[in-house]
C-alpha cells in the first residue's frame, strides 16, 4: 500500500465517476487541522469542514471508508462526521476498525471493519497432520483455546467413529469450564476498564491469573495449550491439581459476590449499561447471534444443554437468562455463568472417573505419553526405553504416527461446542488421507461481530464502547 | 436429551422436515444424503432460495439459525466450488446441511441474506477465499484478505508462497526453496 502525497487527493473526482473501491487509494483520514503541515484554512464559511479537514492519506484497505466518505462528499453533508474507531483504539480488544458516521456525539452509522488479524489458519491446517491440526486452532479464539481444540477434536473424532475414554471427556469438561470463567473474567475486567471500573479490571486479571496458573500446571502453557488431542487429551492432572482447583471453585464464589457488590447496583455502571446495545432476540436469532447475547434476550439456548457433548448430561446446572437484551442483561448472564461453570467443575471433581485419558487403540492415539524425564519434559522415559531398546515394530510405529499421523475416513462433519462467546462449529472435510481437506471454523466472535453495526446506531460515541464491548468480541477468533 | 456422542443416526424430528420438503418442492431434484448423524440436502442453486425459505418458515422446519456457511473445493471435481449452509431449528432441535455446488467458470450462487441475515460476512468470506459470487448480496467485498489481494487464497490450486507480494515488493519462495536464517539447525 503505498502513500499518495496530499496534492493528489486535494482535486477529488465526484463519487460518480471515481474508479471502483479495489482502485481507490484516496483514502482519505479525517485529521485535526492543527495536525497537518498545511497553511491554516482562512475563510471557514468558503471551505466545506470536510475540504478543511481530509488532507493526508493514509491506506486503509477495506474500502469502506472510501465508500463511506464518498457518499458523505456526494451527498455534501458537512453535519456528518466520519472517524475511525481503531484498528488501534484501546477499548476494541484487538485490531477492529469501526467506520463511524457520527453528527455530533450521536452515532448514525457503524461499520465494523475485520481481517487485520487474518493468519490463513485455515488454510495452514490443510498442510499439517491432523493431530497438529490441534496447535493451529487452539491459536484462534486466543480467550478460550481449549473450546477450540474440544471442537475440533471432536469433529475428527466423528470422522474418525471413536470416542475419547470417560476421564478424557470430564477433564476435558474440567478445563473448558475453568477456561470459560477465565474468559468471562477477561470479559468483565476489560469492559469494566473501559467503562471507568478500575478496581474490576484489577480484581478479574487476578483471579483470572489463578486459573492460567490452574491451566498452566495442567497444560505447560497459559494458552494454546494444544492439550485436547484427537481421541482424548495429552497428559493427565498432575498431583495436587484437584486441591488447587476445588480451593480456587471455594475462593472465586465470594470473588463473583465481590464483583456484584461493586457493580450489580452501582449506579454509574447501571447508567452505562441499561438500555444500552439493545437487540430484540428476532433480531439477534436472524443476525446468527449465539452465546451470552442471544441467552440476554431470554431464549435459553445452551448446546451443553441441547446437544450435550463430553458428558455434559451429567451435570446438573442452569442456562442462565436475562431479558433486558443489553449490556446490563450480557453482564448478568456472564456473571451467572461463571458461577454455574464453577458447579460443573466441582461436580466434574466429585465424579471424575479413573481409566486411561488417550484411547488405547494404537492406531489413532498418540504412541506415547508426556512425562517429567531427566532432561525436562518429553516422551516418558519407559517408552522411549521400549521403542529404543525393545521393539523394532513400537519403533517404527512411533515414527509413522509422528511424522505421518493417522488417517481419516472420507467425509464432512460439523461439530459445535457452546464456547464463552456462543457457537463455535467446526465444519471439517477429509479426504481420507492423513491431512485434513479442509477445516472451517465458524468462530461465535465473527457472527456476532455482525450486530456491531445494528446495535450502536442512535447511540453516542461513548455508548459504542460499552455495545462493542458487550459482543465480547476476540479478533483472533473473528479473522482467524 | 440423547448425548451427542452417541448419535449415529438421524433424530426423528428430520424426518418431518424431509417428508415436507418432498411434498413441497416435488418437481425439484433433491439429493439427500446422510452420514454420521448429518443429513445433507444437496440441490441447484436456482431453487436454493425458495427452498431455505421453506425452511426457515415451515412449522415443520423453522431452521431459524444459519448456523454456518462455508466454502470448500473439490478439486477433482467439475463443479468444483460447493457452499455448505448449516441449518439448526430452535424449535425441534435438529440440524441440516444444504449444499450448493458451482463451477469456476461460473461461480454465481444466489444470496441467502435476504433469509439470514447472517449470511451476510460469511458469504463475503467465501467470496473472498473462493471467489463464489454471492448474487444479489448488498455489500459483496473482500472481508479477510486486503481489497486489492488478486486471487482467492482457499482454492486448492492456489500457490502456497511463490507468489508477489506487492506491498512491500518482496517475493515469498515457494517452501521448498526457501532459507531458513536461524533457529532450524541445533549448535
Amino acid at each position: 500500500m503505498s502513500e499518495i502525497p496530499p496534492e493528489d487527493v486535494a482535486q477529488e473526482a465526484p463519487a460518480s465517476d471515481r474508479p471502483s473501491t479495489s482502485q481507490l487509494v484516496e483514502q482519505a483520514v479525517v485529521l485535526p487541522g492543527e495536525a497537518l503541515d498545511l497553511p491554516a484554512t482562512p475563510a471557514a464559511e468558503h471551505v466545506t469542514l470536510n475540504e478543511q479537514r481530509v488532507r493526508q492519506v493514509l491506506a486503509m484497505g477495506g474500502g469502506d471508508w472510501a465508500e463511506v466518505t464518498a457518499r458523505r462528499h456526494a451527498e455534501d453533508d458537512d453535519d456528518i462526521m466520519v472517524i475511525n474507531m481503531g484498528p488501534q483504539h484501546p477499548s476494541t480488544h484487538g485490531v477492529l476498525r469501526l467506520v463511524l458516521e457520527l453528527r455530533g456525539e450521536e452515532v448514525v452509522s457503524c461499520q465494523p471493519v475485520v481481517g487485520y488479524l487474518h493468519t490463513g489458519i485455515e488454510k495452514t491446517a490443510e498442510f499439517r497432520t491432523w493431530v497438529q491440526g490441534v496447535t493451529l486452532v487452539t491459536r484462534m479464539d486466543y480467550l478460550a483455546p481449549l473450546f477450540n481444540e474440544t471442537a475440533y477434536c471432536l469433529a475428527v473424532e466423528k470422522l474418525l467413529g471413536v470416542q475419547a475414554p470417560p476421564r478424557a471427556q470430564a477433564l476435558r469438561v474440567l478445563m473448558m469450564e475453568l477456561n470459560r470463567v477465565a474468559s468471562h473474567l477477561v470479559w468483565l475486567a476489560t469492559t469494566g476498564l473501559e467503562l471507568g471500573a478500575l478496581s474490576v479490571m484489577l480484581y478479574g486479571f487476578r483471579e483470572r491469573e489463578e486459573i492460567l496458573d490452574i491451566l498452566e500446571d495442567v497444560t505447560g502453557l497459559r494458552m494454546n495449550h494444544a492439550w485436547v488431542r484427537p481421541a482424548g487429551v495429552s497428559q493427565d492432572l498432575p498431583d495436587g491439581t484437584e486441591e488447587k482447583v476445588r480451593k480456587f471453585v471455594a475462593d472465586m464464589r465470594g470473588k463473583a459476590d465481590e464483583y456484584e457488590t461493586l457493580l450489580t447496583n452501582n449506579p454509574i455502571w447501571l447508567e452505562r449499561t441499561k438500555g444500552i446495545g439493545h437487540l430484540s432476540q428476532d433480531q439477534l436469532v436472524d443476525l446468527g447471534v449465539t452465546g451470552p447475547m442471544l441467552r440476554a434476550s431470554g431464549l435459553a439456548h445452551d448446546l451443553r444443554k441441547v446437544e450435550p457433548y463430553c458428558g455434559y448430561e451429567q451435570y446438573d446446572f442452569e442456562v442462565p437468562t436475562a431479558t433486558g437484551s443489553d449490556v446490563y442483561a450480557r453482564y448478568q448472564v456472564r456473571l451467572a455463568e461463571m458461577r454455574e461453570s464453577l458447579r460443573i467443575v466441582e461436580q466434574v471433581l466429585d465424579s471424575l472417573p479413573g481409566g486411561p485419558t488417550m484411547v488405547e487403540d494404537p492406531k489413532v492415539g498418540w504412541p506415547a505419553r508426556l512425562a517429567l524425564g531427566p532432561d525436562g519434559l518429553g516422551n516418558s522415559p519407559a517408552h522411549v526405553n521400549h521403542i529404543m531398546g525393545e521393539s523394532m515394530e513400537a519403533l517404527i510405529h512411533h515414527f509413522k504416527m509422528v511424522t505421518e499421523g493417522f488417517k481419516v475416513p472420507a467425509g464432512e462433519v460439523y461439530v459445535t461446542v457452546e464456547s464463552p462467546r456462543g457457537e463455535l462449529g467446526y465444519h471439517v472435510v477429509s479426504d481420507g488421507g492423513n491431512l485434513p481437506y479442509r477445516v472451517h471454523v465458524r468462530d461465535p466472535s465473527f457472527v456476532n461481530l455482525q450486530t456491531g453495526g445494528p446495535m450502536v446506531g442512535g447511540l453516542l460515541v461513548a455508548d459504542v464502547i460499552a455495545a462493542m464491548s458487550s459482543i465480547d468480541p476476540v479478533l483472533g477468533g473473528v479473522d482467524r | 436429551m440423547q448425548p451427542r456422542d452417541a448419535v449415529a443416526t438421524p433424530p426423528d424430528a428430520i424426518q418431518p422436515v424431509l417428508t415436507g420438503l418432498r411434498e413441497r418442492f416435488g418437481e425439484v431434484e433433491l439429493q439427500v444424503t446422510g452420514s454420521r448423524g448429518e443429513v445433507t440436502v444437496e440441490l441447484d442453486r436456482a431453487h436454493l432460495v425458495e427452498v431455505a425459505t421453506w425452511l426457515r418458515d415451515d412449522p415443520a422446519a423453522r431452521f431459524r439459525h444459519l448456523s454456518d456457511l462455508s466454502g470448500t473445493d473439490y478439486l477433482d471435481r467439475p463443479d468444483r466450488l460447493c457452499v455448505d449452509y448449516h441449518l439448526y431449528s430452535f424449535d425441534h432441535n435438529v440440524r441440516l446441511r444444504l449444499k450448493v455446488r458451482v463451477t469456476v467458470e461460473d461461480p454465481h450462487v444466489p444470496s441467502l441474506t435476504g433469509v439470514w441475515s447472517t449470511a451476510n460476512w460469511h458469504e463475503r468470506e467465501v467470496y473472498d477465499f473462493f471467489g463464489v459470487r454471492f448474487d444479489g448480496h448488498p455489500n459483496l467485498t473482500r472481508i479477510e484478505m486486503p481489497e486489492d489481494w488478486k486471487g482467492h487464497p482457499q482454492r486448492k490450486d492456489y500457490p502456497l508462497g511463490g507468489v508477489d507480494v506487492d506491498y512491500i515488493g518482496a517475493h515469498v519462495p515457494p517452501p521448498d526453496t526457501r532459507r531458513y536464517r536461524g533457529g532450524w539447525t541445533s549448535t
